[in-house]
């Protein structure tokens, strides 16, 4: 290790050498391609589960904790702050208040959409304060969207239900 | 709330809010066993796509540090990786692939992971090795190669969505920042002009950066016109995805001593995370990042952040992240940092300068690499290296912070140059 240390002026930094997209698409570069395919299913477990077989009814599913007195959505078999068991299992509503919301114009992949959608975090009526979960609104104007914005399932005919948060199509304003 | 004159941050205190506070970490203990200094940190250029492998940009940031401080391979004793999603490279025990780039092998090497909080996370896992004493040189990479998932590495984030319960709607990362931009831009009643000031300020300062994927001038109007992403999020809130890595080299006081006159002090490191159920959470404050800087300031005894911390580097993977940090950094009060940002207050010559580096939004967002524009930054202005980014004011003490997972973590370091 050497003792006393050379006064470099400026921090020290490495040049790499940047590529681009045509430099890949014609092959320029020396490179390896391949699309790996794995499989899963994913079990949804207990608390879940049951939440999901409930959408099939129509109905959202919520647990209860007597100590710290939450109603949480989504469920839980255990409550993460008194990190004890749920007491039981209630109802909640299928109506809400958008927490938060946003317009997208892009897919998964990052892909333009043609028409957005309108994403919002929806705080279930009959839950805690700021129990909210994800969904998309629907039958709105993205310019008519509001936070505090009241809002209500729409619920896929029950025969197409298939136990899964995709059983409520959208939510749409609640009106008067 | 009137808070006790003799307020020790002890259970003495029984009035105003702060005894909640100072009760929530009143369990923290710490024995250090050795102080902790930084003494070289080096990086590689951030673009978008690198014709070098992840092990070759490991490698290159090293030896930058190494050169730095002046030392051999040889004189390091353990190292830490930090390196973000395996999905991006397509390669599992990521941090074994990537070991003989940054010099790893033959000495006790881990790996460390929390998302987008990596690129400070790891300089804390650093920190662990040399307090603790089990290390007296420690040194820690931080390496990110997204190009590889392609088209676009946002295919290969879609797989942080809960499988069950997000997954179904097609979510895309974006939205997640969306949601809590929009939030924040509720409760508090900023305009957009207001957070895009943070991208404007941010880009410019890349201009000074070597490293520089996106640095430019650009304008207010600019960002309201780019292309809409996932409103209130535009093309030009965003930082850019890349490939990079950063390396920095921590010791103990005596071979800092031998080193240099003037090492850099690491003087407090705080981590936490909030709970995964996000939806269940009010998104317009980062209480992740509060408590983790409850913690980083409680170690380096700072007790007013707006009046000791001379210069920051918040995480700015978004332009409303830098302000939202802020406040959770205890830089700002609620829904103040737009005002401090729009009055000049946290440009490279105001009061409180963050992001001098340029931060991701200007150098670029290679995940855990970003410990090149924070951690590394941090070290270089308070080591008065910066060369043209050094900031116009006199600093002593700085604070870096990061941030990650599904808007969970929140990781940061305190450093001083006096210890």
């Amino acid at each position: 290790m050497a003792v006393g240390k050379k006064d470099i002026s400026a921090p020290p930094y490495a040049e790499g050498t940047s590529l681009s997209d045509e430099d890949i698409k014609k092959k320029k570069v020396t490179y390896v391609e391949d699309h790996p395919n794995i499989r899963y299913s994913w079990t949804a477990g207990q608390a879940v589960s049951k939440f999901l077989n409930e959408l099939k009814k129509g109905k959202i599913a919520a647990t209860k904790c007597n100590k710290c007195r939450r109603i949480m959505v989504p469920p839980r078999v255990f409550c993460e702050l008194c990190y004890k068991p749920i007491d039981e299992w209630v109802y909640v509503e299928d109506t809400g208040t958008v927490q938060t919301f946003s317009i997208s114009y892009i897919d998964p992949d990052a892909k333009p959409l043609e028409e957005p959608v309108i994403v919002a975090v929806i705080s279930i009526d009959g839950a805690s304060k700021n129990m909210g979960i994800m969904h998309v609104l629907g039958e709105v104007k993205p310019e008519d969207v509001y936070i505090g914005m009241k809002v209500k399932a729409v619920w896929k005919p029950e025969d197409e239900r298939e136990g899964s948060v995709t059983d409520i199509k959208y939510w749409k304003p609640l009106e008067g | 709330m009137e808070i006790h004159p003799n307020c020790k941050w002890n259970s003495s205190c029984f009035r105003g809010v702060m005894v909640m506070e100072v009760e929530r970490i009143s369990g923290l203990k710490f024995h250090k066993k050795q102080d902790v200094a930084i003494v070289g940190a080096g990086m590689t250029t951030f673009k978008r796509r690198l014709n070098e492998t992840g092990k070759e940009l490991s490698y290159l940031a090293v030896k930058q540090a190494l050169e730095e401080a002046e030392m051999e391979l040889s004189d390091i004793e353990m190292v830490v990786m930090g390196s973000a999603p395996d999905a991006f490279d397509g390669l599992h025990m990521k941090g074994e692939y990537l070991l003989d780039g940054s010099g790893g092998s033959d000495r006790p090497y881990m790996r460390v992971f929390v998302g987008g909080g990596t690129g400070v996370f790891a300089p804390i896992a650093g920190y662990w090795h040399v307090a603790s004493g089990l290390a007296d040189v420690c040194l820690v990479v931080c390496e990110e190669k997204m190009s590889s998932s392609h088209p676009h590495p946002q295919s290969a984030f879609k797989y942080i969505w809960d499988p069950i319960l997000d997954r179904p709607l097609n979510p895309n990362l974006i939205w997640i920042f969306a949601l809590e931009m929009n939030r924040y831009m509720h409760v508090h009643n900023i305009k957009h002009e207001d957070i895009a000031l943070v991208s404007v300020k941010n880009k410019a300062n890349a201009l000074d950066h070597p490293c520089a994927q996106l640095a430019e001038k650009i304008t207010v109007e600019d960002v309201l016109n780019s292309e809409p992403m996932a409103l209130p999020v535009r093309r030009l809130d965003v930082s850019p995805p890349s490939d990079g890595a950063a390396a920095l080299i921590m010791v103990a006081p005596h071979i800092a001593r031998q080193i240099t006159d003037n090492p850099v002090w690491v003087t407090g490191v705080g981590w936490a995370l909030d709970t995964t159920m996000w939806t269940n959470r009010d998104l317009y404050f980062p209480r992740y990042v509060a408590e983790a800087a409850k913690m980083a300031y409680k170690m380096a005894h700072i007790t007013d952040p707006r009046k000791e911390i001379d210069v920051a580097e918040p995480y700015d993977p978004f332009d409303y992240k830098e302000l939202h940090h802020m406040e959770g950094l205890g830089l700002a009060k609620k829904g103040e940092a737009p005002i401090l940002t729009r009055e000049g207050v946290t440009a490279r010559d105001g009061d409180l300068p963050c992001s001098p580096s340029g931060g991701l939004l200007g150098v670029g967002n290679p995940i855990a690499a970003t410990m090149g524009v924070k951690a590394c930054e941090l070290y270089w202005q308070l080591a008065y290296r910066a060369g043209k980014r050094q900031v116009a004011k006199e600093v002593t003490t700085g604070v870096c912070q990061a941030w990650g997972d599904l808007m969970q973590v929140g990781t940061v370091v305190v450093m001083s140059n006096k210890r």
